[in-house]
Parts: C-alpha cells; sequence; structure tokens
C-alpha cells in the first residue's frame, strides 16, 4: 500500500489533539496556539494507519487524506 | 423510516436496576427501532432524540445545528444567553474567540509534562488511603481529590479554598437539590471566582487564570471561562475515576486483565470512557430545516443528543454492552466532536491513565466493601452520571 498523502487546515483545527495523541510520529500540535502542526506530508509504514485513524478522529475535519489509489486526487 | 418512527416520552428515564452502566432500557429501545425518535422536552416543547452513532457525529459536526443557549427551545420562556466566557453554550465566531487562547494551554504535550505532578498528586491521596486504612470511600479519598487538586493547581486557585468550592459545585452539578439551592450555590461559585479574577490580575502566579489576565478578555469574561474550566475539570474526571473503579471491580476478569497488563492502560482508558459516557447528553437546536435520518427536523427545534447511546451503538462497536478493555475503542464520543470537542480530553486522559494504574498497584486485594448493589448513584438528574460513594476495602500487608 503506498503512503497517503496528507494535508491540514489550521483554520478549521480547534486543537483538540487526537491526532497528536492517535498518530504522534505524524502530527504535533505548536506550542502556542495548540494547533496542528503536520510532520509528515507523506508518512510511510507504519504510521500511515495511525495517521488515516487521526484523520477519521479529528473533531473538525482539519485533516484530510489524499489517497494515491484514489483516482480523484 | 417513519413506520418504525419511535416516541421517546420523557427524561430522566431509570437505568436498569443491576445495570447501573447501560443507558435506560427506554433509550436501549428507541435506538432499536432506529437513530433518530420523537421526543417531548421535559419542559413540554416537542424535539427529537438522537440515538445511533452515525447521526449524533454527524448533527456535532454541522453548522445548522446551533449550541446557543438562547436558542434552545426546552421550556415555554426564553433562556437568557450564554454568560461571557462560558462558551460551551455559544456558536462561532464567539465560542472560537474565548477557546482559542486556552488552546495552547491544553496540549497533548503540556499534558504530558504535567503527567509528574499527578503521578504525585496520586501518590500522596494514596499514602493517605493506606495510612488510614480500610476501608474507606473511595469518591472522598481518591476520585474527588485528585482531579480537583490538579485543575486548582492549573487554573491557581489556592489550596485552602479548594474544600468549599468542591462542595459548591457538587451542588449545582450534583442533581440533587432545590432550585433555590442550585442558584446558591452557583452564586457563591461565581462571587468567590470574580475575587480570584481580580487577585490575578493584581498579583499575577505562574498558572492559566493569570497568564489569560494578559489577554484582551475582561474580567467577567475570565470569570466564565474559569467556571467552565473548574466545573468541567473536576465534575467529569471525579466520576470517570470513582464510577470506572466501580465498573472494573464488577469485572473481575477486565480487572485481572488490567492489572496484569500495564500496556492496556491508554486502551483501558479509552473504553471505559465510551462504556461509562459519563457526560450523558447535550442538546442542539436546528437553525433552519434539516434532515435527518428521514425525518425534517424543523428550524428552532431542539434535538437531544444520548452519547450514551451513540457509544453503545451495535453498528458502530460490536457487542457493545460488554466492557471489553481491548477493544478499539477510537472514536467515542465520551468527549463530544465537533467544534466543542473537550477542550480539557488530554488533561482527563492522563489524570486518568496515572490515577487507575497506581490505584490498582498500591492495591492489589482492593474489592467493594458492600454488596454492589448497595452502591449508591447519582440521579439521573445529575448532569454527570457517577456513584456518589464507593465503598472500598482490601487487605492490609
Ligand atoms: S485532531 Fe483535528 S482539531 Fe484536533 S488538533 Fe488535530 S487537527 Fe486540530
Amino acid at each position: 500500500m503506498s503512503a497517503p498523502h496528507l494535508s491540514v487546515d489550521r483554520e478549521r483545527c480547534i486543537g483538540a489533539g487526537m491526532c497528536a495523541m492517535t498518530a504522534p510520529e505524524v502530527f504535533d500540535q505548536d506550542p502556542d496556539e495548540g494547533l496542528v502542526l503536520l510532520l509528515h506530508t507523506d508518512p510511510p509504514a507504519p504510521h500511515d494507519t495511525a495517521a488515516r485513524m487521526a484523520a477519521g478522529v479529528c473533531p473538525a475535519g482539519a485533516i484530510t487524506v489524499h489517497d494515491p489509489r484514489d483516482d480523484s486526487l | 423510516m417513519s413506520a418504525s418512527l419511535h416516541t421517546v416520552t420523557t427524561l430522566p428515564a431509570q437505568r436498569r436496576p443491576g445495570c447501573p452502566f447501560d443507558p435506560p432500557a427506554e433509550l436501549l429501545d428507541a435506538r432499536s427501532h432506529g437513530p433518530i425518535s420523537r421526543y417531548t422536552h421535559p419542559g413540554g416543547k416537542p424535539g427529537w432524540m438522537i440515538t445511533g452513532y452515525d447521526l449524533v457525529r454527524s448533527v456535532l459536526a454541522d453548522p445548522r445545528f446551533s449550541s446557543r443557549k438562547d436558542l434552545m427551545n426546552v421550556v415555554d420562556f426564553a433562556l437568557p444567553p450564554a454568560p461571557p466566557g462560558e462558551f460551551l453554550l455559544m456558536d462561532e465566531p464567539d465560542h472560537s474567540r474565548y477557546r482559542k487562547p486556552l488552546v495552547g494551554k491544553f496540549t497533548v504535550r503540556r499534558m504530558r509534562l504535567l503527567s509528574e505532578r499527578i503521578e504525585q498528586i496520586t501518590a500522596d491521596c494514596l499514602d493517605a488511603m493506606e495510612k488510614a486504612g480500610p476501608p474507606t470511600d473511595l469518591v472522598t479519598a481518591f476520585a474527588k481529590p485528585i482531579p480537583t487538586i490538579v485543575i486548582c493547581e492549573i487554573l491557581g486557585v489556592p489550596y485552602e479554598d479548594r474544600a468549599s468550592f468542591q462542595e459548591q459545585i457538587d451542588t449545582f452539578m450534583g442533581g440533587e437539590v432545590s432550585d433555590e439551592e442550585l442558584i446558591a450555590a452557583y452564586t457563591a461559585t461565581q462571587e468567590y471566582l470574580a475575587r480570584l479574577v481580580a487577585a490575578k490580575r493584581a498579583n499575577p502566579t505562574d498558572d492559566i487564570l493569570s497568564e489569560l489576565t494578559d489577554s484582551d478578555l475582561t474580567d467577567e469574561e475570565l470569570k466564565g471561562i474559569s467556571l467552565i474550566l473548574l466545573a468541567a475539570g473536576f465534575d467529569t474526571t471525579a466520576n470517570m475515576l470513582s464510577l470506572g473503579t466501580y465498573a472494573l471491580l464488577r469485572n473481575p476478569e477486565q480487572l485481572a486483565a488490567l492489572r496484569a497488563d500495564p500496556a492496556l492502560t491508554d486502551g483501558a482508558v479509552e473504553e471505559l470512557l465510551r462504556y461509562l459516557s459519563v457526560a450523558k447528553t447535550f442538546h442542539r437546536t436546528a437553525l433552519e430545516d434539516v434532515e435527518l435520518g428521514g425525518q425534517v427536523i424543523e428550524a428552532g427545534t431542539t434535538v437531544v443528543l444520548s452519547y450514551h447511546t451513540a457509544n453503545r451503538d451495535p453498528d458502530r462497536f460490536a457487542d457493545p454492552h460488554t466492557l471489553d478493555l481491548h477493544r478499539q475503542a477510537a472514536g467515542h464520543l465520551a468527549f463530544s466532536h465537533g467544534i466543542h470537542q473537550c477542550l480539557g480530553q488530554q488533561l482527563a486522559r492522563v489524570e486518568m491513565r496515572v490515577a487507575f494504574r497506581a490505584l490498582l498497584d498500591r492495591f492489589p486485594t482492593l474489592r467493594l466493601a458492600v454488596p454492589a448493589e448497595e452502591v449508591a448513584l447519582r440521579p439521573e438528574t445529575a448532569d454527570i452520571f457517577g456513584v456518589k460513594s464507593l465503598p472500598v476495602t482490601w487487605d492490609r500487608t
């Protein structure tokens, strides 16, 4: 499976930290505002699954997974 | 869909005897008929009850549903707007204006750094418990003091003031007092916080409230924010700790698994959050006509979101009424979803991970000191579900 390509929208982020908790290798929060920081735009295995899960649990829909397998990219 | 449209008449409904952790039977029954039911608010206004996971989650993420207190259509008179700073009951952009300055202070990283201090606080509580000897009430010895001390330190509430505070918050969140008593406790807390904010402005110390006096927030707003942080930071975690321990003691195989494997702790906390859903319900009001699960929710109608039944939705969680610490409980709605998702959730997680672990390690023979059915539960009228007291005992070594 190829790595998912990720993007984040800091305007939408509410800083709940679900991403940094779920996939700490891929996401962090900046220390001042607490908003999402994307550490890897194309996380390879083994972190890709956690990254997808983080996108799924983000309460604000601030993380997008652009899947290489997805033709709409 | 409408052929099977179900009606939920009133809340609070009683939980089934012997199943204190399960949602009331009436709500589980409603969910089995479909994710949305007609509902009459206790004030007599018609509304909807949403019990299915997907639908609850979608409403929480939908800006067509408002959190504003003054739009809530549940009683015959108009409710006042939320007081300044109480951003839980506001929509954008007001909500963000209050939440934004707080977010950086509750990050995953900052909360992890706090864990050492939380370990110390927990150890002190357990020392005192051990010294006093069995039996004890776990609520007063453990579940309340830990989150209270933590939130007071973070916010900068002086240690000496903590007891009166805890009592006031208990009074207005416990669901067991008259309206007059409730208003009196709420007012007393407000007055206390007003004095505290003034004191921090005059003499800032190293805490969140002092840091916030440096922003453009007014004293009135800071008072509202502190109230939310205090009430939310204390009551929810306290009840998760006591009710969670009770649930573990009633599920001995799960307890044994957790004792045997410290690596299970993080997952166990998520599963307890899902299984117990101590914040049971929240309200949202439709700003326009919205179609939901085949029904049209008319503009101005208030819907009740049942987090508890959503977290027990068999379409989302297999065998949902079983406490299974090994399950993948991520995605539960115990901290809500959408822009209002709990600001303090990472703090709550660290507190629970540290406190459950330390309790089990310290007392390998911990057990209930009364028959399980005799543990006194909070009434359904309480905003946050929990036990009133949890008598436990253990073998001295
Ligand atoms: S989970 Fe979503 S809202 Fe929360 S910090 Fe990450 S990106 Fe922001």
